[in-house]
């Protein structure tokens, strides 16, 4: 009845073998190809500390005065400009611009890879069903997968630093962009499509004149999750040395730091609303042609 | 007969997992029913031939899911068939690779939908450029042509629409614009104006009509409604299960139908607005009575004759006197082939 009664596992001297044969080997692998990688990366870092300098170093009120006008552009309502502005003052006034600033800086550089990597991959995945079906599981693994667990092989790899923060940030935020864009272009409607190849359009343009401009809301949606995702990562991605306000709040959960934890948990709250509603009304405003009570 | 323009020979389409290895079962006669039932493959067309004159407009009538679709996407190869020929000016459509069956679609063939298919992002003289861009014409001429043509259709003031804006007539002359600004010789129109109410479809057909007259483009006109196929069709061709069951003109199907399919569609159109005198009337000439044109309708033939109290009038051709036709002639081409349930007098 031994059998039944407990699991039968692998012997625990194999087990145990077999975890150091793979840690043995990622520590080689990383041994090998960390510097390597490092230097790959160089001229991401140089570009994000370039980003998180500019920001800190620009004095208050430009920023405030852009930060206004990205809400116009946005949004095009006075009410979330003035939001925008209120959050600003007060992140500011309880001490926590700099903070903010290097959190601005490292959401936008993720937001930007994420975007540059995360649409092409997601046109790749529309044209083929078979890439389709090898990336859609990467990308659940890359959502459902605890953030530790990947925090671990990048840090052996590339240390404590920023470039493993925005990695990780990265490969958190990445996949609904790719599956938006994946699924927007597969919704296009297959008759305007029937219509650019009868007029002898060729790949390129049946992409630009037709798949992108009317996945533009579906890609806009991915974009504004993608960001959302990113800003999700900022307590994380400060346990491996990134700076920003997910410091303070990891100070607060480690010294039971009430008020400081609050308030800079309501920081990012507020950027992730103000980068929201832009994002939102800004995908909204590109389907305005939709309108007109014709649709067919 | 004019010269013809496009050539359609022992064409077969059939969809299934392996098309091929079936077109023996269907050249040897096996059905439709057969072939979905014993081999799981379903019979889209099944051996179509159609010659179309240059210049006409060809319809081709039918049910849903008599293939008429299938059909009009072979002539620009959007589907691929099976096996058979599509020979345009002398060029097999078929065997076009893919840079020349690009020029085809370019330069020679256009498409006007049934639902429009236009880009809902651009505006009325970006929808219309469309086939130019393409093209890649040059600016000015992009802008003249689509100008040119948005003027034609009667969509002048409406340059700066987007297409969810303009009703579905308007939408349609957007699809036209867009379909004759590439100055192709062959127009392919699926059901174009089947999506439209009867007021706005009978508008449109006069719009295609207007600009046939002067275009002389070769026109594939697909739809279902028998009295749009007499209305703008030069010749129709009756499709029921992927084959071609008749072909000839609008008078040649109602007065000869080939079979009970088409005798049924024909039942009950309104024949005194299709006939022409010319299909009913006899050799000799009566030396006195009202002058009919030979292509008037029988309908306004009778008026012609009770308004001038006659019962024989003299059909002419071109003013000369060519033959007559008489009252009773034309009561009885009014009167439908009886099928035994006819009307009478019942209202049920």
């Amino acid at each position: 009845m031994d059998f039944l009664d407990e699991f039968p596992t692998m012997d625990r001297q194999e087990l145990r073998e077999l975890k150091k044969a793979i840690d043995l080997g990622f520590r080689n692998f990383s041994r090998a190809y960390g510097d390597a990688l490092e230097t790959f990366f160089e001229p991401l870092l140089y570009f994000m500390v370039w980003l998180e300098k500019l920001l800190i170093i620009t004095p208050w009120p430009i920023i405030i005065l852009v930060m206004g006008g990205l809400a116009w552009l946005g949004a095009r309502s006075l009410l979330a400009v003035a939001g925008t502005v209120a959050s600003f003052f007060v992140i500011g006034y309880f001490g926590m611009w700099e903070d903010t600033m290097a959190t601005l800086a490292i959401i936008s550089v993720a937001t930007l890879i994420c975007i540059v990597a995360g649409i092409p991959l997601g046109i790749w995945m529309a044209k083929s069903d078979r890439v389709q079906t090898v990336i859609t599981p990467v990308l659940d693994v890359m959502q459902t997968i605890p953030s530790f667990v990947y925090l671990i092989p990048v840090v052996m790899l590339l240390g404590i630093g920023k470039v493993p923060g925005l990695l990780a940030v990265c490969i958190y935020a990445i996949p609904p962009i790719v599956r938006l864009t994946n699924l927007g272009i597969r919704l296009v409607d297959k008759e305007v499509l029937e219509a650019a190849d009868a007029f002898g359009a060729n790949y390129r343009q049946k992409l630009f004149d037709v798949q992108v401009p009317l996945a533009l809301p579906n890609i806009f949606a991915g974009v504004n999750q993608t960001i959302m995702m990113s800003l999700a990562m900022v307590v994380i991605a400060s346990m491996i040395g990134v700076r920003g306000l997910g410091v303070p709040v990891l100070r607060a959960i480690s010294n039971q730091y009430l008020a400081l934890g609050l308030m800079n948990g309501l920081a990012i709250v507020a950027l992730a609303i103000i980068f929201d509603r832009i994002s939102q009304n800004f995908g909204k405003r590109l389907q305005k042609h939709r309108e007109g009570g014709h649709d067919v | 007969m004019s010269e013809i323009k496009v050539k359609i020979t022992d064409l077969y389409k059939i969809f299934g997992a392996n098309p091929a290895s079936m077109i023996s079962h269907v050249r040897n006669g096996t059905s439709k029913q057969t072939l979905l039932d014993e081999h799981g493959h379903v019979l889209g067309l099944n051996d179509v031939n159609l010659d179309i004159p240059a210049g006409e407009i060809q319809v081709i009538m039918g049910l849903s899911g008599s293939g008429k679709s299938t059909l009009i996407r072979h002539f620009n190869r959007l589907i691929e068939p099976t096996a058979g020929e599509i020979i345009v000016d002398g060029r097999n459509v078929i065997e076009m690779d893919k840079n020349e069956l690009r020029d085809f679609r370019r330069f020679r063939a256009s498409m006007v939908f049934q639902k429009f298919a236009l880009l809902p992002h651009r505006t009325v003289t970006d929808n219309v450029a469309y086939g130019l861009i393409i093209q890649s014409s040059t600016k000015e001429e992009v802008h003249e042509r689509s100008q040119k043509w948005i003027d034609r259709v009667g969509l002048t003031g409406f340059e700066s629409y987007y297409p969810a804006q303009l009703s579905g007539g308007m939408q349609q002359r957007v699809g036209l614009a867009r379909a004759l600004a590439t100055d192709a010789e062959i127009l392919l129109m699926d059901e174009a104006f089947s999506a439209l109410d009867p007021l706005i479809r009978e508008e449109m057909q006069d719009v295609l009509i207007g600009l046939q007259e002067e275009l002389k483009k070769t026109i594939v006109f697909i739809t279902h409604d028998l009295d749009e196929a007499l209305r703008i069709g030069d010749r129709i061709a009756i499709l029921r299960d992927g084959t071609i069951v008749q072909t000839g003109s609008p008078q040649d199907i109602i007065l000869n139908p080939a079979d009970d399919y088409v005798t049924d569609f024909t039942k009950n159109i309104n024949r005194g607005r299709v006939l022409q005198v010319a299909a009913i009337m006899e050799d000799e000439t009566p030396e006195t009575g009202p002058k009919i044109e030979r292509n008037m309708v029988i309908e306004d033939a009778l008026q012609v004759l009770s308004k001038a109290e006659a019962t024989t009038a003299i059909v002419t051709h071109n003013a000369k006197p060519v033959g007559s036709v008489d009252l009773n002639t034309i009561i009885a081409a009014l009167t439908r082939p009886d099928d035994g349930s006819g009307r009478t007098g019942s209202y049920t």
